[in-house]
């Protein structure tokens, strides 16, 4: 067993294996919160039928979309029809690899790690224009055409922006990108006396840009061109291109949160004294309000069934909030919680300019990626490599 | 070093396979998914030889930029129309020519390197993710020892640019007049 243990092929082996088994199952409840915040945001309630406030929706919706009949329309190109999905799948999936989860739990850790994540999804950009192509549709022809333009006009500021962190950091290591802001004893968007503050708003409005998401989801505008690439998907297929687009997000988050908010350091990592308040009472605290909140809805359902279920929920909450109590256990799982806890605020941000931010207009995306963000990411990085050059000497 | 072997067989194959499969298929789109997988596999062979950076390189600008612009080009044109026309035009021996200048020249060079052969370089280092300072070595090396032919390649990259914007610029007021 312990020689099992100690090969350095096994732990990476068994977490890849892991993130594509529980991936989905994020997916689908990170869906079911962007549901659930639109909802709120619109002053309407959400999916509440099935499970106790609508808890057991994403499996519902798994289970309708696998038993769908799988079309394919009559001129398409089978091949390429195919191979979209999978290539947009697969290349989200694989950039996961590298993400740091926490100070020990990560797949690799590689020299290149930040690369390896931009060049994963720029070929997931391509299954988005071939899955749009072989439809052989003009709204799924349009969208492609959208996406691939899209793609490469943000992919320059996003660039620019990641090309400023690294040169914060001193490396392309993901790990040793957390390590120099622990280091430096600052987040990178702080870092360079605030100036680093450039580029990470313009990272996070190109990554909006390049993950094809409101304000910038032309690609998919559904006013205009019904779903636009992927019009012509549906059932298993189409879901696919779902689990791409979430996996997209969660990596342009992660990456965002690894280059300019610590990653899984918590706030103030160099502050002796925060220790005990940022690491036990906050999560201990975090999941002791949920659990809270939880067991009050108890008495409102009416279905044992769901009852139970939200019991259930608040006992496991309850559970969590002891692991980060003990010293041992909070150890091993804190960093995991203050990335995750991260990645969440992020992916609420996501959702939330979906819920306020109108759609550009083509033209106006266009002006915005190359007159604005290009030429501001480019002094963005002039700026900051001539104070740090001033600053470090 | 037998899996590192059995890798670089499994990639050659991928890339002439890939690439035999580019220039003969009727359909440019199938071309162009054929050359991406051709490029993949390059990408591959690099990261055997320990060249990480490259290898992302390899990927971000060749098929995150160039194959994608391709494509988009590709989506433009009827596809039924150009696949019926004729696709080897008489430059076939002035390319087959050339072709085989290249093959010789790959041989002498194989033949004269064969001797070092004999004496490998130093082994990569062992164990998965390891930090080597691939990236490192590439910066220095190119803004240090390969400083002018680097700002040649930039300058002939920009006057590219302006000749673009210039050459649509003039048609424009072409058709507007």
């Amino acid at each position: 067993m312990e020689e099992l243990l100690a090969n350095p092929y096994v732990g990476p082996l068994v977490l890849t294996v892991a993130i594509i088994l529980v991936f989905p199952l994020i997916v689908g409840y990170m869906v079911l919160a962007e549901r659930k915040v639109l909802a709120d945001l619109q002053v309407r309630l959400g999916p509440m039928r099935v499970g106790p406030y609508g808890v057991l929706q994403p499996l519902a919706d798994a289970l309708k979309l696998l038993l769908k009949e799988d079309i394919i329309p009559a001129r398409a190109d089978k091949w390429i029809f195919w191979l979209a999905p999978v290539l947009s799948v697969f290349t989200g999936l694989t950039a996961l690899a590298v993400l740091p989860l926490s100070d020990r739990l990560y797949v690799a850790d590689v020299n290149i790690g930040i690369l390896f994540i931009l060049a994963m999804s720029s070929i997931g950009a391509l299954g988005l224009i071939l899955g749009g192509w072989s439809a052989n549709s003009k709204y799924s022809l349009m969208g492609s055409l959208r996406a691939a333009a899209q793609m490469v006009s943000y992919e320059v500021p996003l660039g620019f922006a990641t090309v400023t962190a690294i040169m914060c950091a001193g490396t392309l290591s993901m790990q040793g990108v957390i390590d120099s802001q622990f280091e430096r004893g600052v987040w990178g968007a702080f870092d360079n006396y605030g100036l680093m503050l450039i580029p990470t708003v313009l990272f996070i409005i190109a990554g909006t840009a390049e993950t094809n998401r409101a304000p910038f989801d032309l690609p998919e505008a559904e006013s205009e061109l019904v779903a636009g690439f992927h019009t012509e998907y549906s059932g298993f297929r189409w879901s696919l291109f779902f689990l791409a687009e979430y996996a997209a997000i969660v990596v342009i988050s992660a990456l965002c949160v690894t280059l300019f908010f610590g990653g899984w350091l918590r706030p103030f990592p160099n502050v002796e004294l925060l220790e005990i308040p940022f690491n036990t009472v906050f999560p201990a605290g975090l999941c002791l309000l949920i659990a809270f909140g939880c067991l009050k809805g108890v008495g409102k359902q009416v279905v044992p069934g769901f009852r139970f279920l939200m019991a259930a929920i608040a006992a496991a909450f309850l559970g969590a909030a002891g692991l980060f109590v003990l010293p041992l256990t909070n150890e091993l799982v804190i960093g995991l919680f203050w990335f995750a806890f991260k990645l969440g605020v992020m992916v609420y941000l996501f959702i939330w300019y979906r819920g306020t931010f109108p759609r550009f207009r083509y033209d106006q995306l266009m002006d915005v990626g190359w007159k604005w963000l290009i030429p501001i990411s480019m002094a963005g990085l002039v700026l900051n490599g001539a104070v740090q050059l001033l600053a470090r000497g | 070093m037998l899996i590192d072997q059995v890798l670089f067989y499994v990639l050659a194959v991928l890339i002439l396979g890939s690439a035999v499969m580019t220039i003969t298929r009727r359909n440019v789109v199938y071309s162009a998914v054929w050359l991406i997988s051709t490029l993949v596999g390059v990408a591959g062979i690099f990261l055997l030889q320990g060249a990480e950076f490259l290898a992302g390189v390899q990927v971000i600008v060749y098929i995150g930029g160039i194959m994608v612009l391709f494509l988009f080009v590709i989506m433009l044109v009827p596809l039924e129309e150009e696949a019926s026309q004729r696709r080897f035009s008489n430059q076939k021996w002035l390319a087959l020519a050339t072709g085989l200048a290249v093959l010789a020249m790959l041989a002498v060079i194989v033949v004269r390197g064969i001797g070092s052969l004999d004496h490998p370089g130093p082994a990569p280092p062992p164990g998965p993710a390891s930090l080597t300072q691939n990236s490192e070595a590439v910066g220095r090396v190119l803004f240090t020892e390969y400083l002018l032919p680097f700002e040649l390649a930039s300058i002939l990259l920009l006057v590219a640019i302006i000749g673009a914007i210039v050459m649509s610029k003039a048609r424009r007021r072409q058709t507007e007049s």
